[in-house]
């Protein structure tokens, strides 16, 4: 009883680990790129079940992403000695695998506990106004972890540990893909597409459509939530200002970009969103650019968004979104 | 006489100042197929959006299969047993012919979510087998052969079925259509009501039929149930129905001592 897809993830995993012992050569620079790309890779298959499979729009993923940071760099903060102590018999490599896997895991569950308590009462919510009350629930976490001492307030919270590698990054980057396809290539997920197409008609099959959506906006914060907590160990320094609404923004540009509901355009509008404000930078030193035109590209919120309402007027529905939700009648 | 299987006592919804039903009572026996009929805004959708909980009773009792389903959610009654078409059709747009059927079998899944996560054991089995009992209802309703077209490409007829065939796949006991001859040609509206009587026969359920349409209606239903101003007028076998001097008055007016209608 093994199946395709399932061999598929172990190969890409072992893939992964491959590739990830050759992470030495690669240059600092180029490093933290991939790195970033993988994680908003996490980042954006998860909103995508959220604002792209259920129809929702969620604009707090970054404050959902900040509780798993926080979370999981507290545990590896305040948890490190007795727990290492503990795990020490197994040999380093295997005592800090097993120790980052908790943290990890600690950092999605804490940010799915929070998606859980934000989801019950706000997908009561639909539209604009679920939108804002996520937005407002992105800026409490801010204004909380602001005061909360013991997380560094707003001088921010510094991870001695950097656990994060390549390998993590992606490994979690191909589990979650792979969770998020299995979910609405199911019968099961597929009730997450009628919560988006039709609640009336959804509800008439029997679907309670609240649930789907709290079960939408939990696993995608626990998905931010890990990418929270990778993101913490790989920078070292987290500070809440680094998950404000604009992170949220760059994550829905993603979903936006590569077509709601669709992985693959996701996965791909991550890529490139990741990579473009680095482009822009390079060509805004150009020499042979005229200076306004450098000075206008090295703002990278000016060309996004003059990319997402070019895209907006000519390909509504994203790069690959395909058969998208269309227009109710009333 | 058995007990009913759909039971309405005295029911009554208020909107505001507005009696949109009130004090109707209908009940309706297993494998039975019963039509409610009346002009336009006399209440028959407020009804089937009664009984389908989109509202809830003012007072008077619902009650299915002797339990009282009054003001419970859609999606709980729905797995009671009590399945419904829309007047103005609404299937899952962005979903495959088939993926409409498919979705309807989720209620029925014995396998949660943890298993659609990680692909469990036994997983493979169920999507199995819901494909092939999903399949075989497209196939009886001559679906089979566009299966894997987009349903928004469908033609009318072929839209309407679809949304039966679906409410078919929650295995009801008793399914309620919403106008469903609405919008349709003289040879739709027959093969309409072939469907409607082979949908009784065939899954053994009781049918209740919203319609404006006459011929349908007369033509399939065992006993009608005539709506007018909330208020029941008029319930009895068609030949009674056609020739009832109450609901002659409803939809033609009748000019009674000068107060026209």
């Amino acid at each position: 009883m093994f199946e395709r897809s399932k061999a598929i993830l172990l190969i890409a995993i072992a893939g992964i680990f491959a590739v990830s012992r050759f992470s030495s050569h690669i240059g600092p620079y180029y490093y933290d790129i991939i790195l970033s790309i993988g994680i908003n890779i996490i980042l954006a298959v998860s909103l995508n079940l959220v604002n792209g499979y259920t129809g929702q729009f969620s604009l707090g993923h970054a404050g959902f992403m900040s509780v798993g940071a926080y979370a999981a760099a507290s545990f590896t903060t305040y948890a490190a000695g007795p727990f290492l102590r503990v795990l020490a018999p197994l040999g380093p490599f295997a005592s800090v695998t097993i120790f980052f896997g908790l943290a990890l895991s600690i950092g999605g569950l804490a940010a799915g506990i929070a998606g859980l308590l934000v989801g019950i009462p706000s997908l009561r919510l639909k539209g604009d106004y679920l939108a804002i009350v996520t937005l407002g629930f992105g800026e409490i976490i801010k204004v909380v972890i602001e005061n909360v001492d013991a997380l560094g307030g707003a001088r921010g919270f510094s991870v001695a540990s950097g656990y994060t590698n390549l390998f993590w990054v992606y490994a979690m980057a191909a589990v979650t893909i792979y969770i998020v396809l299995n979910l609405v290539n199911s019968t099961y997920g597929h009730g997450f597409l009628t919560v988006r197409d039709d609640e009336i008609a959804a509800e008439a099959v029997g679907i309670n459509t609240t649930k789907f959506k709290v079960l939408a906006f939990t696993l995608a914060a626990f998905f931010a939530g890990i990418a929270g907590g990778l993101y913490a160990h790989f920078k070292q320094y987290i500070n809440p200002e680094g998950f404000n609404f604009l992170k949220s923004v760059d994550i829905v540009t993603m979903v936006i970009l590569g077509g709601m509901g669709s992985t693959t355009g996701v996965v791909i509008a991550a890529i490139l969103l990741t990579i473009l404000p680095e482009w822009l930078r390079w060509l805004s030193e150009r020499p042979y650019l005229p200076h306004w035109l450098g000075a206008l590209l090295e703002n990278r919120m000016i060309p996004y968004s003059l990319l997402l309402i070019l895209l907006m007027l000519t390909r509504p529905q994203g790069l690959f979104g395909g058969a998208g939700p269309k227009p109710k009648k009333a | 006489m058995s007990e009913p299987l759909l039971d309405l006592r005295d029911v009554t919804v208020q909107f505001g100042g507005l009696k949109a039903v009130s004090g109707f009572n209908f009940s309706i026996h297993h494998h039975e197929l019963a039509g409610l009929i009346g002009p336009n805004g006399a209440g028959k959708t407020t009804i089937f959006n009664l009984i389908t909980g989109v509202y809830r009773p003012t007072s008077g009792s619902i009650r299915f299969e002797g339990k009282s389903i009054a003001g419970k959610k859609p999606y709980l009654i729905t797995k009671r047993g009590i399945a419904r078409t829309f007047q103005n059709i609404r299937l899952f747009d962005s979903m495959s012919v088939f993926d409409n059927v498919r979705a309807a079998f989720n209620m029925h899944l014995r396998h949660g979510i943890a298993h659609a996560l990680w692909r469990g054991r036994g997983l493979a089995a169920e999507e199995a087998r819901i494909e092939e009992q999903a399949g075989e209802l497209l196939d009886i309703f001559h679906l089979g052969e566009v299966r894997d077209a987009s349903c928004a490409s469908l033609p009318y007829g072929g839209q309407r079925r679809l949304e039966i065939v679906r409410a078919l796949a929650t295995r009801p006991k008793l399914i309620l259509l919403d106008e469903p001859a609405a919008g349709m040609n003289p040879t739709e509206k027959t093969e309409l009501m072939d469907l409607i009587r082979f949908v009784q026969e065939k899954f053994d359920i009781a049918v209740l039929l919203v319609e404006h349409d006459m011929r349908v209606v007369m033509g399939i239903c065992e006993r009608i149930a005539v709506v007018d101003y909330g208020v029941k007028i008029a319930e009895g076998p068609a030949s009674e129905i056609r020739c009832n001097q109450a609901v002659i008055r409803a939809y033609l007016g009748v000019d009674d001592g000068g107060s026209a209608t």
